[in-house]
């Protein structure tokens, strides 16, 4: 458990220490969805209804952003080696790099998302929704990304082919997410997407790190 | 007490070595020789349990490693050629995450004295991004100086060191296998070590 909060407290440091990474995801979030309004223009009735998926889109994105580094620079440093070789298992190690991207790329998110539909006229409930859906699908992301993550290392091009890789991955969350405000707005309530979000969370929480880590083995042989 | 029957390494199509016997008992080393290429970082990341052999198997205390691999990992510090550190944090930060890592947690204090008896007083809380090579060098290998490991593999220990800087190390090790500590490492210069060694050389 120490070798778990040492990992989680290192990648934090490090994320503190290069901000610019951290801020670049955000403004891509940030730019990517006021472009939209900018675009289509000032008829509320539309921005409303293509809000939710918009915003939800444009959070897959910028939580994509940051993912080719989440094992790269561990993995070129020789870290990695020395994580595998902890007597902490890996599984755990993974667990806690996985809970600091979700820190340092998800919440941010979770926490602008809600000044950002305003752009869009969402009441205050669906904006709420709209924060609860990525509140759970943020954390999705990162898990189902650092399998992409672990399975693209060192391969030339990884960036590209976790995008190919972690995209159609993401697609379950997209949905749900973007239909939990969606089907609140047409007062259908959400709770039934956000309780498949969560299921999805908490399968993805089991399995991702033990996948991850099984590619992140293959890569160090 | 590591012991390894019949090890063999293939990279691709090409064998690197293969029939590698060894062992190493309580206070003594073993040099890894060979020319560049012949497998010397190969054989390391077998014996330290990154990689899996070809043929042969490894044992630790007498059992197959893959049986006790938890506490083999527990007893065992493994430095790489790449030293591990991170350009954003300091020296001191770098050994006590990787402490931590490792399973051993430093106090501050006993990782202050590690870095100062390496050589790096006053370089402490320095971002490694400005030390040098050698420097880099030197805060992996503090980690020799804090931790309780039996069985030390080290791949190119005295690589980007200065003279001086060798000879501490020859002592850090001299005073490890003294204790009855287990040592493997590799280098392509003569180090004179004490006690009871032997030199192992690839060949394909």
């Amino acid at each position: 458990m120490n070798a778990f909060v040492a990992i989680l407290r290192r990648d934090l440091l490090l994320a503190m220490r290069r901000k610019s990474e951290m801020l670049t995801a955000l403004f891509f979030f940030m730019i990517v969805v006021s472009l939209f309004p900018l675009g289509i223009g000032p008829e509320t009735a539309l921005l409303r209804r293509i809000a939710p998926g918009v915003l939800w889109v444009a959070a897959l994105l910028a939580a994509m952003l940051s993912l080719n580094r989440l094992f790269a620079a561990d993995h070129q440093d020789g870290t990695l080696e020395q994580m595998a070789l902890s007597p902490t298992p890996l599984t755990l190690l993974v667990g806690g790099k996985v809970l600091a991207h979700w820190l340092t790329a998800g919440l941010p998110l979770v926490l602008l998302a809600p000044v950002l539909g305003l752009q869009f006229d969402l009441s205050s409930r669906a904006l709420g929704i709209l924060m609860l859906s990525l509140l759970l699908g943020t954390p999705l992301l990162s898990l189902i990304g650092a399998i992409g993550a672990a399975l693209t290392l060192g391969v030339r091009g990884g960036g590209v082919l976790l995008s190919l890789l972690v995209l159609p991955l993401y697609i379950p969350a997209l949905i749900f997410g973007a239909g939990a405000v969606e089907a609140d707005m047409a007062g259908l309530g959400a709770g039934g997407h956000l309780s498949l979000l969560g299921a999805l969370l908490a399968l993805a929480a089991f399995f991702a790190p033990w996948a991850a880590t099984a590619a992140l083995r293959i890569t160090l042989e | 007490m590591l012991q390894a029957h019949g090890l063999a390494c293939v990279r691709g199509d090409r064998r690197l070595f293969s029939g590698v016997d060894l062992a190493v008992a309580p206070g003594q080393w073993l040099q890894v020789e060979g020319a560049n290429g012949a497998g010397k970082t190969s054989l390391l990341r077998i014996l330290a349990g990154l990689s899996p052999a070809a043929e042969g198997h490894i044992e630790w205390e007498g059992r197959p490693v893959a049986e006790v691999r938890d506490d083999f990992h527990a007893r065992l510090l493994y430095l790489g050629h790449a030293p591990a550190i991170k350009d954003d944090l300091s020296a001191l930060e770098n050994l006590q995450t990787a402490a931590a890592v490792g399973g051993r947690p430093l106090d501050e204090a006993t990782a202050l004295a590690a870095l100062r008896r390496i050589g790096l007083k006053g370089r402490e809380d320095l971002p490694s991004r400005v030390l040098s090579q050698g420097q880099k060098r030197r805060v992996a290998l503090a980690r020799l100086l804090c931790g309780q490991a039996r069985l030390w593999i080290l791949d190119e220990p005295f690589v980007a060191l200065d003279v001086g800087a060798v000879d501490m190390l020859c002592g850090i090790l001299d005073e490890h296998i003294g204790r009855g500590g287990m040592l493997i490492f590799t280098s392509h210069q003569a180090v004179q070590l004490q006690g009871n060694g032997a030199r192992l050389e690839l060949t394909r």
